[in-house]
């Protein structure tokens, strides 16, 4: 058991580190810090494109790939190093991440040649945006319930889609859209599902943004009048989607996850760099709950550090099963902390950045405890995998699988 | 980076799990707390000279195994599990760790041998109350000089095997050889039963853990009872306190983990309203708390002892230790209280084992520094330096 990295690592670390100092500069300066929620608003998107084309120039997007299909091949540690230093630098929140980290690792799973030649490369060189397809108004914690019909046109073979998917992160900046569409009339559940790549450039599809607490607007609805897709842009077999998009949501082998605390340490610096100037750190409250929210970040390392050490089945690990509540909810309490911290002026819109910052931080973290499995399923999940507690009962299994 | 056990960890651990399952029950613990010593005399025979525990971190020059602190961990880990009744914290965790990082090196060539080889119980008097070190408070004991030796007066009020160690580390205020010196921190061996010490058992709620109370009224010390003096002290005795509350929140995390353990067993055995109480989400998501408290205490804990095990500052080390400590105490705390509370009416019960693991979480979690002293410490050192 040991926590330093190797003098080769630490090489590497430096030389990412100086890269990304020689190019986060000049036209790309105002990107600097834009990280974390609400760094997503429509601003900056040229310029956002530009950057994931400046890294793709660089070799630095997709870094976990395979090289044959166009990545670096980085081992699992370099993976964690790149991404630490990328938000060490500052860097930017990634528009290619649903591409890089979600669609990209499952064409190479589940893809055939011609879906991976087709749009593999174009990940890669940060030319070609991707957003996802999952929730619905009636399908969110409860996903197989998606109502979004696939039916074949019986002359072309295209796909024709109907209905509605909802929380579309970045789908008006986006080129296509990978969605699981219900694609045998009649079926329920994980049955019948198909997992279809779509262009949202068309006439069936029309994009409405969300206006969220926030008063910005990241998320979106995506509504599909008589879309279209081509026969060949399907993973995996008709009635087979549930099998990929589950697969997918295990691609997260949580090596950008040091990345992101290096974004939330620089946020709690600027929670106690704030109690430190208005007097709030002389509350010995306040102070108790700084400790306490440097005590949990720190905890947050070494979790992942332990998520990452693990050679196989790491996600399936309780301290991995545990990650997303822990981080969720330590997220949301700093945002009530700076506000806290804040006092009266909390309320108050001001143009400076970092009280700004603050109360993005405190309004965007509600969200942390919703999206991506909420507080309730995540203990769900918990119990049942990590502590192998009796199933919630599922409308798909017969009343008999319960006992 | 690897933060994964080694193949020889794995094997501490799993043989130490093994033994203590057997040797540890509940019936063991139970009848351990009932004797005057609060141990098995047989069973700490048997675990510090035949497994070697005692020689864990321990120098190999002086008979040890010279592991690290991830080792110790490991053990007092499983010993927290089992509620083990033995003075392997005060002998080993404390004061074969105050000799390695506050003493000079004749005392290391004198008692680190006998501690490894198992054969002396030893103990620190850190503070006048409770089990803490600061080396800012106020000393518990003075020293004067008398002749070539010393004249020691103090008092402690909770000296973890205090009435039964053969040998109590004492660090006192050293009156100055010069008029016009300063005071200076020195560190004394007592052996037991020295004239003008007295010991007093105290009766605990938590019966697994023995403490007592060491009053010292001019003890007439030799010279070479002495074994540390000045900075080697403060700082030696500062960074023994880190260590042991490291070790400490290993057996934290033990005691955490094994009232889930318990809890599971128990509540998938109940059944109401036709149900195993255990497919009740109520019931599911007290579980899936208590898991993500044991998991979070287990990175601070293991995170901590890597670093404890790679030479760190002691500022460094501080910080590390009261993070660790803290996430233990709170999730053994937690899980305890949960673990009664989901037994129901049995888990208010003598019978059952809650209440062991319930009582010591309580106790353990006031030793080495509380979780408020504990968070104070940190923001001390994030809020208040310039």
């Amino acid at each position: 058991m040991r926590l330093e990295f190797s003098a080769e690592d630490e090489a590497f670390r430096r030389e990412v580190a100086n890269w990304m100092r020689a190019h986060l500069t000049g036209k790309f300066e105002c990107l600097r810090q834009e990280a974390g929620g609400g760094s997503f608003d429509d601003t900056l998107v040229a310029e956002r494109k530009a950057w994931e084309r400046e890294l793709a120039a660089g070799k630095w997007t997709c870094v976990g790939w395979p090289e044959a299909v166009g990545g670096r091949g980085l081992s699992i540690n370099r993976q964690v190093i790149f991404h630490e230093e990328y938000a060490r630098a500052g860097g930017p929140g990634r528009m290619g991440h649903i591409g890089e980290g979600l669609i990209g690792p499952t064409l190479i799973a589940f893809g055939s040649e011609a879906q991976k030649n087709r749009f593999l490369r174009r990940i890669v060189a940060g030319t070609e945006f991707w957003c996802q397809g999952y929730s619905e108004p009636g399908a969110g914690s409860d996903l197989a319930n998606v109502q979004t019909r696939a039916r074949r046109d019986s002359s072309s073979g295209e796909w024709i889609v109907d209905g509605q998917k909802v929380w579309t992160s970045l789908a008006h900046e986006s080129d296509w859209i990978f969605a699981l569409v219900r694609s045998e009339a009649g079926s329920s559940g994980s049955r019948g599902l198909s997992f279809l790549l779509i262009p949202l450039d068309q006439p069936g599809i029309e994009i409405r943004p969300i206006r969220q607490l926030t008063g910005t607007a990241e998320f979106n609805e995506v509504f599909f009048n008589g879309a279209r897709t081509a026969a060949e842009n399907i993973v995996g077999e008709p009635g087979g989607g549930w099998m990929i998009a589950m697969g997918l949501l295990s691609f997260e082998r949580g090596v950008s996850t040091l990345g992101q605390q290096m974004l939330f340490a620089r946020e709690l610096e600027l929670v106690a760099k704030t109690a430190k100037d208005n007097g709030a750190a002389r509350n010995s409250a306040i102070r108790q709950r700084i400790a306490r929210s440097w005590m949990e970040l720190k905890v947050m390392r070494y979790n992942a550090l332990r998520t990452l050490s693990r050679s196989q089945d790491a996600m399936l690990a309780k301290e991995a099963l545990m990650y997303k509540y822990y981080w969720s909810n330590w997220h949301r309490e700093l945002g009530k902390l700076a506000m806290d911290v804040l006092g009266p002026d909390g309320d108050i819109v001001s143009g400076d950045p970092a009280r700004a910052r603050l109360q993005r931080l405190f309004l965007f973290s509600r969200a942390d405890t919703i999206y991506a499995g909420t507080n309730e399923i995540q203990l769900n999940i918990i119990s049942e995998r990590a502590l192998g507690m009796p199933r919630e009962w599922r409308p798909e299994r017969k009343m008999n699988d319960r006992k | 980076m690897d933060f994964a056990l080694t193949a020889d960890q794995e094997k501490i651990r799993d043989t130490a799990e093994s033994f203590l399952r057997d040797a540890s029950g509940s019936a063991a613990v139970r009848a351990a707390m009932e004797t005057e010593a609060g141990y098995d005399p047989q069973l700490w025979k048997h675990l510090a000279q035949e497994l070697g525990w005692c020689a864990t971190h321990i120098p190999e020059k002086y008979g040890g195994l010279e592991l690290g602190w991830v080792e110790v961990a490991l053990l007092m880990e499983q010993m927290g599990r089992r509620l083990l009744c033995a003075p392997f914290f005060a002998t080993v965790c404390l004061a074969a760790t105050g000799l390695m990082e506050a003493a000079l090196e004749p005392a290391h060539i004198r008692y680190l041998p006998e501690i490894a080889a198992g054969r002396l119980i030893a103990t620190i008097a850190l503070a006048e109350s409770g089990i803490d070190w600061r080396s800012d408070a106020l000393p518990a004991a003075m020293a004067r000089r008398v002749g070539d030796g010393y004249l020691l007066d103090g008092s402690f009020g909770h000296v973890p095997d205090g009435a039964h160690a053969a040998l109590i580390i004492v660090p006192a205020i050293l009156a100055p050889a010069r008029h016009g010196d300063r005071d200076a921190f020195a560190m004394f061996a007592i052996s037991a039963d020295y004239p003008g010490m007295r010991r007093t058992p105290l009766k605990t709620i938590d019966a697994t853990r023995r403490l007592a109370e060491v009053r010292l009224a001019g003890v007439r010390l030799a010279p070479d009872a002495l074994i540390g003096e000045g900075a080697r002290v403060t700082e030696g005795l500062t960074r023994t306190a880190a260590l042991a509350a490291i070790a400490l929140g290993a057996e934290q995390l033990g005691g955490a983990q094994q009232c889930l353990d318990m809890t599971l067993a128990y509540i998938s055995e109940r059944v109401q309203f036709g149900r195993q109480i255990a497919s009740f989400q109520a019931v599911k998501h007290r579980c899936a708390l208590m898991m993500v408290q044991i998991e979070a205490a287990r990175s601070a804990v293991y995170g901590a002892a890597c670093v404890a095990a790679s030479a760190p500052t002691t500022d460094a080390l501080v910080m590390e230790s009261a993070c660790a400590k803290t996430l233990a105490s709170e999730a053994f705390f937690f899980c305890a209280q949960e673990a009664i509370q989901l037994h129901g009416g049995v888990g208010f019960t003598w019978e059952y084992d809650p209440q062991l693991y319930f009582k010591h979480a309580q106790a353990s979690g006031a030793w080495l520094g509380a979780p408020d002293a504990l968070r104070e410490r940190v923001a001390a050192a994030m809020l208040d330096r310039a």
